[in-house]
């Protein structure tokens, strides 16, 4: 059974809340009596717990999909499509709606498996982004990873230091600027844009480059 | 960031919305625009939050969860998202702006670039470098030719004399003359170390500094003396103040500020007062051990292995976590004779005002010291630890003009060796004592100022601990090995 759009919409809002943003679940309120819920609930989307409404498992990954399906679709519309930004928020709204298992993917792929929508909140993977990490994740290799004169350009900075993350920053090294590695002894040597750095190994391994 | 940063993000944004939120909750008078500093605040900058929560009683509270609202947002923190949005404007207007022709081969100063910080080349490189610039330019140029000329042509010749036939009518009573031409007298000594020995090796090192500095070879060296410095708890940024150091260890402490974490400075600081001679001792030292080239090899030596493995301690030691190095290497530019000479111009102009007044007191204190025989009594104390390194008694006085000024004190040393009083052990002995030993007045100063007094009290004592027992051990192996430098 193929459940209603307004319902998807309230199982995106519940997620986003929960998951992402980790506040306490939100009370039942003024939602009562409104037929979407019910819905869900007859699903076993969701559960009621002390006036609260709760995803249950099924409810929060299928909240999940509606997430990814949403913010892929704005990437959709903001890169390929090149829909005006006011737009993007209201047809992907719309849009998710359409896409369902199977053809997500298919966009997901045909944007090459992106990590955050237009607005720089994440996009949950999929199935066919595990896979292709397992089987292209050789063309993003860290810095230390690099040949001497091979070149590229930042895909990504991954590091869970934010002292880091500020230190690289301050040398511009963000994601899409290019990387030609200069030396990597004694230090990393690299040239970024039109300016020169040398960093040591572990800073060089938080940066990741798409060659 | 300008106003217009954000002017195309779409209407929607929360970045844009939240911006705009803070920016009408913000009454305050900042001087800059609204949007710059709910910008500043977004990207949680301490000392503007400070500020702004001093300057909004009634709405920072507000503000507050507006910047923890859009937080949730993202996955990483805002001051990174700013930044991007930052460089997408930036690079949007730079591609219609600038255009880059593909350069055909690497330009002359990039191959010498890549030579020097390649370690096969770079090392060769920097040694050239340290036995140019330190030991002929500042050791052999300043240290001989020119201390010679100043020192024996005008003082020995003209100022001394004349000033003591001046003082001698003026002042009829013995010990207030000695106070300004005696033996410690505050021209004939204090003025003449000051300006005769100190000033030319001073000035030829920040010469030879500001070269080297304005030519960009500093981050050059820096990265590649990096996984060296790790090792004693440093990075290669530590090499700007250890090279500053080889000029003045007191403006080298000073400048120790530049390190990122407390650590990094704790250690450079007990460094640079333990193991790092100061241009004045270096130019000393490399003329007292002038043509005794095995002798040098092992004051060298020494020095160099307490600095690793003091540095390499205090990084065991120490608590906190290995510091990580970044640096971006400037292209290599042809120093600009301006240049060279207004960075010298104010560093020894800085180095003269501090220096002098210190050379004048240390003059003064000494004849305080002998006139009441205080002097006496710590040149007696200092006499059994000098026995004990196998050094004759006359060198306590050297060792304890060191502490005054730490170049003083090896320049006493010098006094000694014209007169025949050491061999050649003891004068290696002495100068790697003398280059360990408490750092001079003015660098304990300034380690007491920079490092707070408890720290800074602690390393002085260590070090002067430590130097009494490297030279213990130096000698002892001298003589156990029955080796005669």
């Amino acid at each position: 059974m193929r459940i209603s759009d307004r319902a998807e919409e309230i199982m995106e809002t519940l997620w986003v809340h929960t998951e992402e943003e980790k506040e306490e679940p939100i009370g039942l309120g003024i939602a009562k009596g409104e037929p979407a819920i019910e819905e869900l609930w007859k699903s076993g989307h969701i559960k009621l717990i002390r006036d609260k409404i709760v995803l249950t498992e099924k409810g929060t990954s299928e909240g999940r999909k509606v997430v990814r399906r949403h913010r892929l679709a704005e990437r959709l519309f903001a890169d390929i499509l090149d829909v005006k930004k006011k737009l993007v928020h209201p047809l992907s709204c719309e849009f998710e709606h359409l896409l369902h298992d199977g053809t997500e993917d298919n966009i997901c792929i045909l944007l090459g498996h992106p990590k955050t929508c237009p607005h720089g909140r994440a996009i949950p993977d999929g199935e066919c982004c595990r896979k292709f990490k397992e089987s292209v994740g050789k063309a993003v290799s860290p810095l230390d990873r690099l040949q001497v004169n091979q070149r590229g350009r930042v895909a990504y900075i991954q590091t869970r230091d934010n002292k880091a993350l500020q230190k690289l920053m301050a040398m511009g090294i963000l994601p899409g600027i290019p990387i030609t590695l200069i030396q990597k002894f004694p230090s990393f040597v690299f040239q970024a844009g039109q300016s020169q750095f040398a960093v040591d190994a572990d800073l060089a391994s938080c940066v990741y480059i798409r060659l | 960031m300008s106003a217009q940063g954000f002017a195309n993000s779409e209407q929607g944004d929360i970045l844009e919305v939240s911006l705009e939120k803070i920016e009408g909750l913000l009454k305050g008078d900042y001087g800059v625009s609204k949007r710059t500093i709910g910008l500043l605040l977004l990207q949680g900058d301490d000392e503007i939050t400070a500020l702004a929560e001093s300057r909004e009683p009634d709405n920072m509270s507000e503000i507050k969860e507006i910047i923890n609202y859009t937080g949730k947002h993202y996955v990483q923190p805002l001051s990174y998202i700013i930044t991007l949005r930052r460089q997408e404007e930036a690079s949007r207007i730079t591609g219609i702006a600038v255009e880059h022709l593909p350069k055909a081969n690497l330009a002359f100063r990039e191959k010498l670039s890549r030579v020097m910080i390649n370690p096969l080349t770079g090392v060769p490189i920097l040694l050239f470098v340290l036995y140019y610039g330190i030991y002929k330019f500042v050791g052999e140029f300043g240290a001989g030719t020119l201390v010679d000329f100043i020192e024996t042509g005008i003082f020995e010749k003209n100022i001394n004399p004349w000033a003591t036939q001046i003082i001698k009518p003026i002042i009829p009573w013995q010990a207030v003359r000695e106070l300004f031409v005696g033996e410690y007298g505050m021209i004939t000594l204090g003025v003449r170390y000051a300006v005769a020995i100190i000033l030319p090796v001073v000035t030829t090192f920040f010469v030879a500094f500001a070269i080297i500095e304005d030519a960009g070879y500093l981050p050059r060296l820096a990265l590649l003396i990096d996984r060296l410095f790790k090792k004693i708890g440093l990075t290669g940024r530590a090499v700007i103040p250890m090279v500053l150091g080889l000029g003045c260890d007191t403006m080298a402490t000073m400048v120790t500020r530049t390190l990122p974490t407390k650590r990094e400075r704790i250690i450079a600081t007990i460094l640079l007062a333990l193991a790092v001679p100061c241009s004045a001792q270096l130019g000393v030292i490399l003329s007292l051990l002038e043509g005794n080239p095995r002798g040098l090899t092992v004051w060298a030596c020494a020095v160099s292995l307490v600095f690793l493995l003091v540095g390499f301690l205090s990084a065991q030691i120490l608590p906190g976590d290995s510091p990580s190095f970044y640096m971006e290497i400037p292209p290599l530019r042809m120093p600009k004779l301006s240049n060279v000479f207004i960075k010298t111009y104010t560093r020894v102009k800085w180095y003269f005002t501090e220096i002098f007044p210190m050379f004048i007191l240390a003059s003064v204190l000494i004849w305080i010291g002998q006139l009441t025989g205080l002097f006496n009594l710590l040149v007696k104390a200092l006499h059994s630890p000098m026995r004990w390194i196998g050094l004759p008694d006359q060198t306590a006085v050297a060792f304890l003009f060191g502490f005054f000024r730490r170049d003083y004190g090896a320049a006493g040393l010098y006094d000694m060796k014209k007169a025949a009083l050491l061999n050649g052990n003891q004068l290696v002995v002495a100068c790697i004592a003398l280059t360990l030993f408490l750092p001079c007045i003015a660098q304990f100063l300034m380690n007491v100022k920079e490092r707070g007094y408890k720290t800074g009290v602690a390393i002085s004592v260590f070090v002067l601990f430590f130097s009494f027992s490297a030279g213990f051990l130096v000698n002892f192996i001298l003589n156990i090995l029955g080796v005669s430098l």
